[in-house]
């Protein structure tokens, strides 16, 4: 553990590839990684996290770089977690958010890692919220976490984080479309991207009047901004409105709290998975669960009724204190 | 845990050539591998990439004639960011005379337009293998 100290130590010290090394032990998955995570635990929780989510071909990827642009000229420093969908047949990924990255300061304190929503173990919103703290322990500012909105548990992330920014387009379909996508309940600040194209200001208005019913009984009342991120118009107006939101946060504690409710979340789907984990290992083991298996398959029985008899069976073995209390 | 391949790919310098890089980067992912694009970009850029993303190889894709100035600035700041085990491979139109040239300046392997996919594939799979242990 000491290398993984040293590394630690490196990285808090502004050293790139140690703070790279540190995320990529965390999301293999590494033996290290609880360790890791413990040891840097007291200085996280400093960095403002932003989260950026919408259907593909929005624009995400250019407007985080004109975001990022902005973020430096104040002089934040900036990590960035974008997430791009893996193969389900090989597992690979292309990961091409990069790409579109244009930051030229070579002074500019950035840190860019692309994710492939295929390799996580447990969840993709754990791993992101974990590398996500190597960066805040890290020294980042602002941690902008880029997903494409389809999914629960792409959905899941960015609803992880401080400020979250739904991205759409003119050619983003009707407010119908968009609230399918459960889009419509995660965002704090919509973005109405590519709107030099036609029909900006028709999707604007819509969800504008699917916001206005029960707004006057919000404390925030989600913004609607217009962008054309590659031709860096209406950046300065959005970057105000984050500005704005996170202000809106800090006031009567709303950000401690908001932060204190996704950590619940957290803690209880990672009870979850403990339990379910160390359950599994328990009934994987009883013989009665391929004879139940062979009850259902000759439509004896149903797997509910059976899954409740083994768990009550096992309860009240816990119970009268049998072997499997020891 | 598994543990993927992270490999960099970019267009060498000003290179507007896509095609090459483009069919690699899909069979790369094909094959298992983290493909990480990141378009035309220079030597500082592609390592800068290589660094933060914790890559095991750079893939490097020339076909404008600028292989023998930009491919061993590459191995270089590699060498200085002390990822001296990050393996260097490079594709598109290179002379063969020049291929010892850039083997000798520390690129892991040249393939030219005829190579077949599958040993590109092994080809990377072999060199990393090989630095992970």
């Amino acid at each position: 553990m000491e290398e993984i100290d040293k590394l630690i130590g490196a990285a808090r010290a502004g050293h790139k590839f140690s703070t790279a090394r540190l995320i990529s032990l965390v999301e293999r998955g590494d033996s290290s990684a609880p360790y890791i995570l413990e040891k840097i635990a007291p200085h996280t929780g400093r960095a403002y996290t932003i989260g950026i989510t919408g259907p593909p071909g929005a624009g995400k990827s250019t407007l985080v770089d004109r975001l990022v642009h902005l973020f430096c000229r104040n002089r934040f420093s900036v990590g960035i977690i974008a997430v791009d969908p893996a193969s389900p047949f090989s597992g690979g990924a292309l990961l091409g958010d990069r790409v579109r990255m244009n930051i030229k300061d070579r002074n500019s304190n950035v840190f860019f890692r692309s994710m492939s929503a295929g390799r996580v173990l447990g969840g993709l919103s754990r791993t992101t919220r974990d590398a996500a703290r190597i960066l805040d322990a890290a020294g980042k500012q602002i941690i902008i976490i880029e997903t494409v909105g389809v999914g629960q548990s792409e959905l899941d992330i960015a609803q992880a984080t401080d400020t979250v920014l739904v991205v759409l387009m003119p050619e983003s379909g009707d407010t119908i479309q968009i609230m399918k996508a459960g889009l419509m309940e995660i965002a704090d600040i919509f973005v109405i991207n590519k709107a030099d194209r036609p029909g900006a200001e028709t999707i604007s208005q819509s969800i504008e009047g699917m916001l206005a019913p029960g707004a006057a009984a919000r404390q925030w009342v989600p913004p609607v901004y217009q962008t054309a991120a590659s031709l860096n118009r209406g950046m300065d107006e959005l970057y105000e409105g984050i500005r704005r939101h996170r202000e809106f946060l800090q006031d009567q504690s709303r950000l401690e709290q908001r932060r204190k409710t996704q950590l619940k979340t957290e803690m209880q789907r990672r009870i979850e998975e403990a339990f379910s984990e160390l359950l599994w290992q328990e009934f994987s083991r009883n013989e009665d669960l391929e004879r139940l298996v062979e009850d259902i398959w000759r439509q004896k029985t149903d797997p509910r009724a059976a899954a409740r008899r083994l768990v009550s069976a096992w309860l009240q073995n816990k119970k009268l204190g049998g072997p499997g209390n020891s | 845990m598994e543990r993927k391949i992270r490999v960099v790919m970019a267009k060498l310098g000003l290179d507007i050539h896509w095609r090459g890089v483009y069919l690699v980067s899909q069979f790369l992912k094909d094959a298992g591998m983290e493909v990480i694009y990141i378009g035309n970009t220079f030597p500082e850029q592609i390592v800068e990439a290589a660094v933060e993303e914790d890559a095991d190889v750079v893939g490097l894709s020339t076909l404008s004639g600028n292989h023998l100035t930009l491919g061993p600035r590459v191995v270089e700041l590699l060498k200085e960011n002390g990822m001296d085990k990050v393996k260097v491979f490079m594709g598109g139109v290179i002379p063969p005379n020049h291929i010892p040239l850039l083997k000798e300046k520390g690129i892991h392997e040249v393939y030219g337009p005829d190579t077949a996919m599958e040993v590109i594939v092994t080809g990377i799979q072999n060199a990393v293998a090989f630095t992970q242990t």
